[in-house]
């Protein structure tokens, strides 16, 4: 049976509702990416999905025994609050130390266990994030933006190293991405969201889609020229729950 | 030895100021400090209610002091104008407190005892009524520890762990309103925000991990409680004012050595 699935939500994130009757499942194993523009409710979807936000209409169905291992788009540790790498690891719940050696060692972040949280590089802070969601043995590892503010090798490594922990861990991943040319090389399937699911499947599915070209240009090229460009400027890319000509892709 | 009323002064103080300690941190960490403002003003309200209706000053502040936080517990759910909100329900509440001290002229009352308390005065049911609080806060936040820490950390890291940060809040909430209830006889309504923070500021450039800074917290509040008494009776000025200033002192010898250790 699948790890979750969300039937006809309607959520939003304190204004406007930005998740419109939205339904998926995810099933064990598998790597599923959520693609869309900025504000189309990718992380609104991530947030329903680990229950930080109670949607307005719809259902969610969580497996009774689900283990969700989150990785947050950002994390602020306040200057306030001394944290170093090992202690973080223990969060929620101690661990022993080979323990949290080796889920430092498997995410890429080995020999920073010492290391205080504020010191870290935004790349090496993403690893330990993700050593910490590995902890819990997540069957279902969900990562927000994980390669915001990497550069493309080291986001391509990061992709690798995922591909890794779902092999030797078994758990299924979800995750939100900007990068959509590294996306459809590494994911089983695709969803693209622009507050309703505009279209999902294979990557040469969801490529071929018009809703997709609509949304991200034509062709490969289009879709690498789309994301560079997105960062200039903003676009206005709403087209909202009305607008239903692309739903029956 | 409890006859002597420097003993229970001492151990008033280091009572009050090792709970202020632990408790402060999370204070700090969540940036909580009017918070804990606004909760300590009520008291004056709680005093006032209590001799109005001739129940103990401990429970009137309590009662107060707690609604007070389930208020803003509540209304800080929402983001819109927090600082305003707090703003209104703390003077709110300090100035109802003095207007109706007033009104109930038959028992005259010197609320000014409530807003600088003088240590020196503690009975011994106070002494058992601090260090009861003390130890009720010591226990749950041991028993809450990790809840909070994630919480405090990322509320979403906790939802994805099936922890309720708004429950934790609560707990908190809870616990702040304790400590000011214990601690009106012994530092006073004004002083109370003064040693969660200072303390547990004070702790910070001296610690690695939440668990030291909390130890360092607690040991950095009792040594400015001894230190404040101390003072207090050699220059002979009012104790909870001397504490504070003592655990100003500490705070400015910890930074300073902090920025030492660093550029060493």
């Amino acid at each position: 049976m699948s790890l979750i699935a969300l039937e006809n939500v309607t959520a939003d994130n304190g204004g406007p509702s930005v998740l419109d009757r939205v339904s998926l499942r995810i099933e064990p194993g598998e790597i599923v990416t959520i693609v869309g523009p900025n504000g189309s409710g990718k992380s609104t979807l991530l947030r329903v999905m680990i229950g930080a936000i109670k949607p307005r209409a719809g259902r969610v169905m969580r497996d009774a025994s689900l283990r969700i291992g989150y990785v947050p788009q950002k994390l602020h540790v306040d200057a306030s609050l001394p944290m170093t790498v090992r202690r973080f690891l223990d969060l929620p719940v101690r661990v022993t130390t080979p323990v949290a050696l080796n889920a430092l060692e498997r995410a890429g972040a080995g020999g920073l266990e010492r290391r205080a949280m504020s010191d870290l590089s935004g790349g090496q802070f993403q690893r330990v994030l993700l050593a910490r969601a590995l902890l819990s043995k997540p069957d279902l590892l969900i990562l927000d933006e994980p390669t915001q503010g990497l550069d493309q090798p080291g986001s391509a490594r990061f992709y690798r190293r995922i591909d890794e922990v779902r092999r030797d861990m078994g758990c299924a991943v979800l995750m939100v991405s900007h990068e959509l040319h590294v996306v459809m090389a590494a994911s089983d399937r695709v969803i693209c969201l622009n507050g309703h699911i505009c279209c999902e499947g294979t990557p040469d599915v969801v490529q071929a889609a018009p809703a997709y070209r609509e949304l991200f240009g034509t062709g490969t090229g289009g879709a690498l020229a789309l994301y560079r460009h997105e960062h200039d400027h903003h676009h206005d890319h709403s087209h909202g729950p009305a607008d239903a000509k692309s739903e029956d892709a | 030895m409890l006859d002597d009323f420097l003993v229970r002064a001492a151990l008033a103080a280091v009572g009050v100021a090792a709970a202020a300690g632990l408790l402060g941190c999370f204070v700090v960490w969540r940036r909580m400090a009017y918070f804990g403002d606004a909760t300590a003003h009520a008291a004056v309200l709680g005093v006032a209610i209590a001799l109005g209706f001739s129940v103990s000053i401990f429970v009137g502040v309590f009662g107060v002091a707690l609604l007070m936080a389930l208020t803003l517990w509540a209304l800080t759910s929402r983001t819109l104008g927090q600082d305003a909100i707090l703003g209104v329900l703390a003077y709110g509440a300090i100035a109802v407190g003095l207007v109706a001290s007033s009104l109930m002229g038959g028992r005259q009352v010197d609320l000014n005892a409530y807003l600088f308390a003088d240590v020196l005065t503690v009975t011994r049911m106070d002494l058992a009524v601090v260090w009861s609080g003390a130890v009720v806060i010591a226990v749950v936040l041991a028993w809450r520890w990790q809840a909070l820490l994630t919480s405090t950390l990322s509320p979403d890291l906790a939802r994805a762990a099936g922890i309720d940060p708004r429950r934790e809040e609560l707990v908190l909430t809870l616990l702040l309103a304790t400590v000011v209830a214990v601690s009106i006889k012994v530092v006073g309504a004004l002083l109370i925000t003064a040693l969660l923070i200072i303390p547990a500021a004070a702790a910070r450039p001296l610690a690695r991990t939440p668990e030291s800074m909390a130890c360092w917290a607690v040991a950095l509040g009792a040594g400015a409680a001894l230190l404040g008494l101390w003072g207090a009776l050699i220059f002979n000025t009012p104790v909870g004012a001397t504490m504070v200033c003592a655990s100003v002192l500490l705070f400015a010898i910890t930074r300073s050595l902090g920025g030492m250790l660093r550029s060493a």
